[in-house]
């Protein structure tokens, strides 16, 4: 056996042990799981905000003259279109046309980009940047530990950013600031990004900046949002608000063995722009006729169907979960899961296999939850 | 509430609260925290036969799914039908309203824990 990979602590760690905070290893993060209870950190973020601390997040920054240009080769995305302070979910691919991550790129500047990696695949993402650079006048540098990330999300997120001490110079105000658009500032006289994106299917921003600045980041936040009914909140809830708003996740919905088109992905591929990027030829090739593709199903009762358990139509099985939860927001059990495409069409009635029981289940529309605007 | 230094334990994070040939059985306030809010609690039917060891029920959060052991061999004398109504009752009163079933046993495993080695096993 070999010896357990140390564990990395987040910047904010002492913040949440102050708070009481239950923690989980998450790609070798503690990272806080909860701090009270997963429902009432789920219902604050849909109903007023919630604080998430995301600093195990992976934050590569890419910069040269060839930034643009590279990018629009490493990923499947055109990223040399957006603007400064835009916003863009991308995909770096496989050669092979698999999804190797899932990121999210803001040009910070005309030759400046921030790709925002999953932890877990930090070192794949920065090995899969670094060897594809080669031939373009860029560097790749991997700033993950010297930055930190938190969110605020929910409904109230806005108003708690306006009334936070400490937050200045905003090169957008913030009731101008587009979803997927992002403002410079400074926290106490350090840079900040405070970018309107977000993984909960609520308004809500992202705010990154040194580590050395977060605590007192946090602080003002929390300090700010008691009048809104803000709370911390935890990687349980963000993972049950996430599912509602039918957002996949790296590993469980995302994998290199699934090409984007099955998981739904296939408007993230560019395959209008000029150029090769990596993943191109296999993508326009594509996956077999039968290859599962992922849908939202709902079922009744409060017994969820779980990653990894199996769908069935008669006795087949014909596909399986990748992510599952009683929805606290809906009532009722949501999962999503890859299916045979025959058995994809919203309505279709299949089964899940919960530990040995047959539950109906029903092919639905995807995303689960849409917040009002 | 019961108290948590009188009653016994086993390694699968439940408590047993004997009163002569009945134990009422929950599961612990450390098992209620790693589960996290509890959503479904499946009990097994009054009357059922229990062996030690076995998956009698399961305690499902919004994270995860628990197993309910049966902690000894017996029948189901009793099954908690409030907290299959608000099964929030297992976090909020674990060892109070929260309890699940009680078992009429023939005899207890003799490697039942105590408090302070339960509270040993759990780091607290």
């Amino acid at each position: 056996m070999s010896d357990p990979v140390p564990e990395r602590t987040s910047p904010l760690h002492a913040v949440h042990t102050e708070l009481s905070a239950s923690f989980t290893d998450f790609a070798g993060w503690q990272m806080p799981v909860r701090y009270t209870s997963d429902l009432a950190e789920h219902a604050a973020v849909r109903s007023a905000a919630g604080i998430f601390d995301l600093s195990h997040m992976a934050e590569i920054l890419v910069y040269g003259t060839q930034a643009g240009e590279f990018l629009d080769f490493a990923l499947a995305g055109r990223l040399s279109a957006i603007d400064v302070l835009q916003a863009k979910y991308s995909l770096l691919l496989t050669e092979g046309g698999g999804m190797l991550d899932d990121v999210v790129v803001y040009r910070l500047g005309e030759t400046t980009f921030l790709v925002v990696a999953n932890a877990g695949n930090r070192e794949a993402a920065c090995e899969a940047l670094q060897s594809r650079a080669a031939t373009f006048d860029v560097t790749v540098d991997d700033q993950s530990d010297d930055y930190a990330l938190i969110a605020v999300q929910g409904p109230r997120s806005r108003a708690i950013l306006e009334a936070t001490t400490g937050i200045s110079e905003l090169s957008v105000p913030l009731d101008e600031l587009k979803y997927y658009r992002a403002a410079d500032a400074f926290f106490n006289g350090v840079p900040m990004v405070v970018a309107r994106t977000g993984y909960t299917g609520e308004d809500g921003f992202e705010l990154y900046l040194r580590t050395d600045a977060a605590v007192p980041l946090w602080r003002a936040l929390s300090e700010a949002g008691e009048a809104h009914g803000l709370v911390p909140a935890g990687l349980a809830s963000r993972d049950t608000l996430r599912l509602e708003a039918g957002m996949p996740l790296y590993g469980h919905e995302l994998s290199t063995e699934t090409f984007p088109v099955q998981a739904g992905l296939g408007r993230v591929v560019a395959l209008t722009k000029e150029g090769d990027f990596v993943g191109r030829s296999a993508v326009e090739a594509g996956p077999a006729a039968d290859a599962r593709v992922l849908v939202g199903l709902v079922s009744e009762g409060r017994r969820a169907g779980r990653a990894g358990y199996a769908l069935v139509s008669g006795d087949t099985e014909v596909g399986i979960v990748t992510s599952g939860a009683l929805s606290p927001t809906l009532g009722h059990p949501i999962m999503m899961a890859y299916v045979d495409p025959a058995l994809s069409e919203v309505g279709t009635e299949l089964a899940v296999d919960v530990r040995g029981t047959r539950i109906p289940a029903t092919v639905t529309t995807l995303p689960f939850y849409r917040r009002e605007k | 509430m019961s108290d948590k230094t009188t009653l016994k334990y086993t390694p699968e994070h439940e408590w047993l609260d004997i009163d002569g040939d009945v134990a009422t059985v929950g599961i612990t306030d450390y098992a209620a925290e790693k589960l996290g809010d509890v959503v479904f609690v499946e009990l097994p039917a009054v009357d059922s036969d229990l062996a030690s060891g076995t998956v009698v029920g399961e305690i499902e959060s919004t994270k995860s799914v628990g197993e309910l052991f049966a902690p000894v061999n017996g029948s189901v004398a009793e099954a908690n039908s409030a907290v299959v109504d608000d099964p929030s009752l297992v976090n909020s009163d674990p060892f109070g309203d929260g309890w699940l079933i009680k078992v009429r046993f023939t005899e207890l495993p003799e490697n039942l824990l105590s408090w302070d080695e339960y509270s040993a096993l759990v780091g607290e």
